[in-house]
């Protein structure tokens, strides 16, 4: 396969950054689309010119280290398919793509096509997790859960904090992905704790580097995870919730 | 917390761990950090073949820097080959992808009964296919564990059965089991799972069987650590898939997660009070002590001889070439002679990393390129350990197959008077043979057996 490749390139994060066109000639349509960068770079590297930088890791769909913009869709042309899951054959002879990385003011251009998705961490940090003592288990099967209530958790775990969201919001919000978080510890028992103070946090936390959700869904429909916008519902049940009836630990939460 | 931060030496002061030099990633800082203990969890080695399924961030680092500072690195030949990973389909090939053992549960393992049948496998009748691992293991069947379904895959494809464009793949077929279960019952068990193998292959394991091939996937050796999970040295602790314990030759699936709870949950908490007891009140030894100051040198000396180089063969193509010796020589089926070409061959690999190697661009931005030459620098030195540790261990157990110790059937034989033991070794230098320390083990409930699965 023959494809022109219109790449992002920037060398830091405080440099100008500018479009680079690459072409390819001998793509099999088997390869995946960062064995294609990997092709390339190699190229690139022998020819003298530095190679193009990119995340990526685990290059199966499960670790959220990959995301680039591919002909303006976060994650490329299929549904509920991270960029690592992208295979040539989904691309015709003679296509041009065009790739970006995420373009989101709160995602900062480090290299080329690597963002800085800390706002994320600081998301997690502020309740993205349950207290739990170290040492010994609980015997699980104690607290009983029904099934669609465990389904439903594990449907918002799935979450694996690509960013993809962010990225193809025009609002730049990042609903989705703490709405996920936030949905994933609310519906379990483990999570019951310390559920209002959680979704205090984290929403205060996400509001302070993205931006709004106005039911745009396109968060839904790039989501490699296909996780439904439910969550973000369920959020904002949950926020409204907490700021009302607060939570037991402190009179002035 | 430090993202994108790589460690990449120990700190080693009176015999005892006292931090870790670090390089941040996006400045190429490098910079140390003090401590009064250190623990690493850094995973295994299986990114030494290149072709794993591991991500491509996995690395060794970390433990065969602390080896070189001294903590020994036990039983690295007990490598685990995955039995059901997605078949190698270029040479641009970046890694493997597992497809879930459980799909053992219900799949059917076969190919073609003729050498170089090349039917499509829906074309080819019952009669005319080799169900081998319900053939050769009856009780069992194709729920064999992972070292003996691993080794009859590559033999029957080493015999020319294998399947695929590259003839190294075997058939995991779900037909019966859809036909006995419903489409709707195996949807719901591995729906997921079929999903994920059409999008890499392309093809509909509802209508036309699966193709796998076995995969390096898990590393049982590691670095040797007590039952307080410290390793040689004091204060440096190493707990998951880094180590070696908890696993021997041999490992079963999820076992992995299990460790990483057991170690990193259960156990650590408790037993590294142990260590920090000892020292409690005596504080932590400045950044700007000698020590440290060395190790911070030594760091920087290495990246920018890396850099200096200048030569003109890409970390990825060194990294693949490495990653073909040891899948050939010290991948499934291991022999003295293979196993000592590869270690010639590996050292000869090393000297031409340090003279052909090329890099571009500095070590104070990001440079991908440059972390990967680093890790790839490391596995040299691992490999060469692996070789050696294969060669010297003269039976076969488990992961650990030598031809020249198995059975008339091919099954693997054991020697149980000369090698119950773990193989502990110590580095002494980069070309220099590293010494081996036996650690005898000492089955005091169970009786060592021959497995069986016939």
């Amino acid at each position: 396969m023959r494809l022109t490749l219109r790449v992002w390139r920037q060398r830091n994060q405080q440099a100008a950054g500018r479009f680079e066109t690459y072409g390819i000639s001998d793509a099999s349509p088997d390869m995946s689309f960062l064995e294609m960068l990997d092709v390339l770079n190699e190229d690139l590297l022998a020819g003298g010119t530095d190679p193009i930088a990119f995340e990526h890791d685990c290059r199966e769909g499960i670790c959220g280290a990959c995301g680039l913009m591919i002909n303006g869709v976060a994650h490329g042309p299929e549904r509920g398919t991270a960029t690592c899951q992208l295979h040539l054959r989904k691309f015709q002879d003679g296509d041009s793509i065009c790739i970006e990385p995420w373009r989101s003011r709160a995602f900062p251009v480090l290299k080329d096509l690597i963002v800085d998705r800390t706002p994320f961490d600081r998301i997690i940090q502020q309740g993205g997790f349950i207290s739990v003592n170290t040492g010994s288990a609980p015997e699980a099967n104690l607290i009983p859960v029904p099934k669609a209530v465990a389904e439903g958790a594990m449907d918002a775990a799935e979450c694996i904090g690509c960013g993809a969201c962010v990225a193809q919001c025009p609002n730049g919000a990042a609903q989705l992905f703490t709405g996920a978080k936030i949905s994933h510890l609310a519906l379990l028992p483990q999570g019951r704790p310390e559920r209002a103070q959680r979704v205090l946090k984290m929403v205060r936390a996400m509001e302070d580097h993205f931006g709004s959700c106005s039911n745009f869904a396109e968060c839904e429909a790039v989501c490699p995870k296909e996780i439904s916008i439910d969550v973000i519902g369920r959020m904002n049940r949950e926020f409204a919730t907490a700021l009302l009836i607060g939570s037991n630990e402190s009179a002035n939460s | 917390m430090f993202p994108r931060t790589e460690m990449l030496d120990l700190v080693v002061a009176d015999g005892r761990a006292r931090g870790v030099v670090t390089r941040d990633m996006v400045s190429g800082h490098i910079e140390s950090h003090s401590a009064d203990a250190v623990v690493l969890a850094t995973g295994g080695y299986s990114n030494v073949f290149y072709l794993s399924t591991n991500a491509k961030g996995c690395n060794a680092t970390a433990i065969w820097r602390a080896h070189r500072r001294g903590a020994y690195f036990a039983n690295p030949c007990y490598t685990q080959i995955h039995p059901t990973c997605i078949p190698q389909h270029g040479e641009y090939q970046s890694k493997l992808t597992l497809m879930s053992e459980s799909l053992r549960n219900d799949g059917r393992i076969w190919v073609p009964a003729a050498a170089g049948d090349a039917r499509a496998a829906n074309e080819i009748p019952e009669g005319e296919r080799d169900y081998y691992l319900e053939r050769r293991y009856p009780a069992f069947g194709n729920l064999v564990p992972r070292d003996i379904a691993s080794r009859a895959a590559k033999a029957v494809c080493d015999g020319g059965q294998g399947v695929g464009q590259s003839g190294r793949g075997v058939y995991l077929d779900f037909a019966d089991a859809i036909s006995r279960l419903g489409k709707d019952a195996i949807t719901a068990k591995y729906g997921n799972l079929f999903e994920m193998y059409e999008r890499i292959t392309g093809e509909d394991p509802y209508q036309i069987p699966m193709r796998i091939y076995p995969a390096p996937h898990y590393t049982m050796g590691g670095l040797w650590v007590d039952y307080n999970l410290m390793s040689t040295l004091q204060g440096l602790f190493v707990i998951g898939e880094a180590n070696f314990s908890d696993h021997g030759a041999n490992r079963l699936g999820a076992s992995a997660l299990m460790q990483g709870l057991a170690d990193g949950y259960f156990v650590l908490p408790y037993t590294i009070g142990d260590y920090l007891s000892r020292h409690i009140g005596e504080g932590r030894l400045a950044t700007d002590h000698s020590a440290f100051q060395r190790v911070e040198t030594e760091v920087g000396d290495r990246l920018k001889r890396l850099l200096e180089v200048q030569g003109k063969r890409t970390v990825d193509s060194l990294h693949r070439e490495l990653g073909n010796i040891c899948i050939e020589f010290c991948g499934m089926s291991r022999r003295a002679a293979g196993l000592e070409q590869a270690i010639g061959e590996i050292a000869a690999l090393r000297e031409e990393y340090w003279q052909n190697l090329k890099l571009l661009g500095t070590g104070e931005e990001i440079n991908q390129s440059l972390e990967k030459a680093g890790r790839v620098g490391d596995y040299f030195e691992l490999a060469e350990l692996m070789c050696r540790d294969a060669l010297l261990r003269g039976e076969s157990c488990g992961t650990h197959f030598r031809e020249e110790h198995q059975s008339p059937e091919g099954e693997a034989v054991r020697n149980d008077e000369d090698y119950t033991h773990v193989a502990a070794w110590e580095f002494k230098g980069v070309s220099k043979e590293p010494a081996m320390h036996k650690e005898p083990l000492h089955f005091e409930n169970l009786a060592l057996s021959q497995r069986s699965y016939k």
